[in-house]
């Protein structure tokens, strides 16, 4: 362990492997919703772990990440609206939106520590999706549809599921590369730092207040990426679908239940919630009835109550006790 | 002799909401000096500790460090300058490795991951916990933990070391083998202050001890002058 090559070959190699499946996954189904179902968990992995940077590895738990989301799908459909603009760019340019929001957010909440920064997260969300509901600029509580009349691959539009498919599995790569390459890095080392003991990292050199708001800002570039992806798949974005709580408290869940501050953990996280989700929903009916947030709130307490780390740990947990049992067989 | 001291305090109080922990304490350190910071219990230690650090800003008076004046700096920029410190009650990363702990303190000086942890694995080796390397710190002993903290703080490039209690609850094998670690942060040139109630620790290394009591500065001077001293017989015997 203590010559750690660049890179694990085995974990190396099971990301290999993942990837491939994920890559022909789509490729054995013909059915639509099913193939939406996909694209549903794909989206929830690359929001989880876009919040788990800042929420899991930094420990800055934020409830408010809606903001960035919408931040994201209201930019790029703007853009597209009012200046042609691809989607691609405005993608981007959401992105850069949401850092520089988050660094003006950032500045005066992180001056909040642990709940009351929490807090302070759902303050801001709560006001700007006011704001976006009563902004005749941005359409309000009508909200924004995109033109149908373009499609293809600038446009980001397509009549199939697939391309979308591939599309949201291409920004999860490049999420999970980014929290990886985070993770390595002394910024990795440092969120760990602030996450445990914020006053030693001090005394070791950290400007807390810098590297909290890298780890936001890297956050909601990446959640508002999303953002703008939800806008060009469902083509038609209002306040209510976008800056919603659920959304702050959906995207924060799937990385709390899968592990927080793990690199994989989200993506768990989001097969086992979206999947809980949509079985919850064929067997409920309709969506908005308020079954999602119950879902929600009973999933919090399981993991807080039996696994505080998550699937993931739990997982983990299993592992490590069972070549204990295997070692007691031996000395026997 | 042109050269300014490594540390000059110079009338630093510090005041909280009318409570005065620190009073007109003035004092120099030395280069590579080994000082005993002693008093009985809320004497103003830590106060003092925290005001050098850059954790509290103090009331009155000036600090300086290498001619440079540092009041009420932060700690990060304190760090920076050649100022470390450990806690009194231990404040280790938990959730890391002991090797990842003092690679936290290595990346002051360079952020490349890879010289951090050749400079981590030097540090664990100077205060003997190389074989704990990859283990969990929070499964570390806490006379081990101690150490981990000081090898965090050594791993900063530091000119001088604040020690805050490091030799309490260790026994007294223990506390020999902290006195020699101590006096081996000397020879490598970096000055220390420590904050110490277990004297048998403190007295033999030490060049010089400051006494404080109620939040003032009662005696400076060698170990043997300091054991002599009425003022601080009184302080600690009560008159």
């Amino acid at each position: 362990m203590s010559n750690r090559p660049v890179l694990e070959p085995r974990k190396a190699l099971g990301a290999l492997a993942l990837l491939a499946f994920a890559l022909v996954l789509p490729l054995s189904v013909s059915d639509p919703s099913r193939l939406n179902f996909f694209v549903l968990i794909l989206m929830g992995a690359q929001m989880g772990v876009a919040w788990n940077i800042v929420g899991g590895y930094a420990g800055q738990v934020s409830l408010g990440h809606a903001v960035f989301y919408g931040i994201g799908a209201y930019t790029s459909t703007m853009l597209a609206l009012s200046l042609g603009l691809s989607p691609w760019i405005g993608m981007l340019a959401g992105g850069l939106v949401a850092v520089v929001f988050a660094l003006a957010m950032g500045w005066p909440c992180f001056r909040l520590k642990g709940h009351y920064f929490a807090m302070a997260t759902i303050a801001v969300a709560e006001i700007v999706q006011i704001l976006v509901t009563n902004s005749d600029f941005l359409e309000g509580a009508v909200g924004l549809s995109l033109p149908l009349d373009r499609s293809g691959w600038g446009a980001m539009v397509f009549l199939s599921k697939l391309p979308y498919y591939y599309i949201i599995l291409g920004l999860l790569v490049v999420t999970i590369l980014a929290a990886w390459a985070i993770e390595r890095s002394h910024i990795g080392y440092y969120f760990r730092a602030i996450k445990d003991e914020p006053e030693a990292a001090r005394a070791l050199g950290v400007n807390l207040t810098r590297y909290k708001l890298i780890a936001l800002s890297v956050s909601a570039f990446l959640t508002a990426v999303g953002g703008s992806f939800y806008a060009q798949k469902e083509m038609f974005i209002d306040p209510g679908s976008v800056f919603a709580t659920s959304i702050s408290i959906k995207i924060a869940l799937v990385a709390i239940l899968g592990g927080v501050g793990t690199l994989m953990g989200p993506v768990l996280g989001a097969v086992i919630l979206i999947t809980i989700e949509e079985y919850s929903r064929t067997l409920f009916g309709s969506t908005g009835s308020g079954t999602d947030m119950i879902i929600y709130a009973l999933m919090i307490i399981l993991v807080a109550v039996f696994s505080p780390a998550g699937v993931l740990g739990l997982l983990q947990d299993l592992r490590r006790h069972l070549p204990g049992s295997g070692k007691t067989s031996e000395t026997r | 002799m042109n050269a300014p001291p490594l540390l000059a305090v110079d009338g630093l109080g510090k005041a909280f909401d009318g409570l005065v922990a620190n009073r007109d304490i003035s004092f120099i350190i030395h280069h590579a000096e080994i000082v005993g910071l002693i008093g009985p219990n809320g004497a103003g230690k830590t106060t003092l500790f925290n005001c050098l650090a850059g954790f509290h800003t103090p009331t009155t008076g000036r600090i300086s460090f290498e001619g440079q004046d540092i009041t009420g700096t932060t700690p990060e920029a304190a760090a920076a300058l050649g100022i470390a410190r450990t806690f009194q009650i231990v404040r280790i990363f938990h959730s890391m490795t002991a090797l990842e702990n003092v690679m936290v303190g290595a990346m002051l000086r360079s952020k490349r991951v890879a010289d951090a942890r050749y400079r981590a694995e030097q540090e664990l080796a100077f205060v003997g916990l190389s074989h704990r390397a990859d283990n969990q710190a929070s499964d570390l002993t806490v006379s081990e933990q101690k150490r981990l903290e000081v090898a965090r703080a050594l791993a900063t490039e530091p000119k001088l070391i604040l020690l805050d209690e490091v030799m309490a609850g260790l026994n007294q094998t223990e506390v020999r083998e902290a006195s020699q670690l101590v006096h081996r942060i000397h020879q490598r040139g970096i000055a220390s202050i420590i904050v110490e109630h277990v004297m048998e620790g403190i007295m033999p290394i030490a060049h010089r001890m400051l006494v404080l009591d109620y939040g003032a500065k009662i005696a400076d001077g060698t170990p043997a002058e300091i054991a002599e001293n009425p003022a601080v017989i009184a302080a600690y015997l009560g008159e």
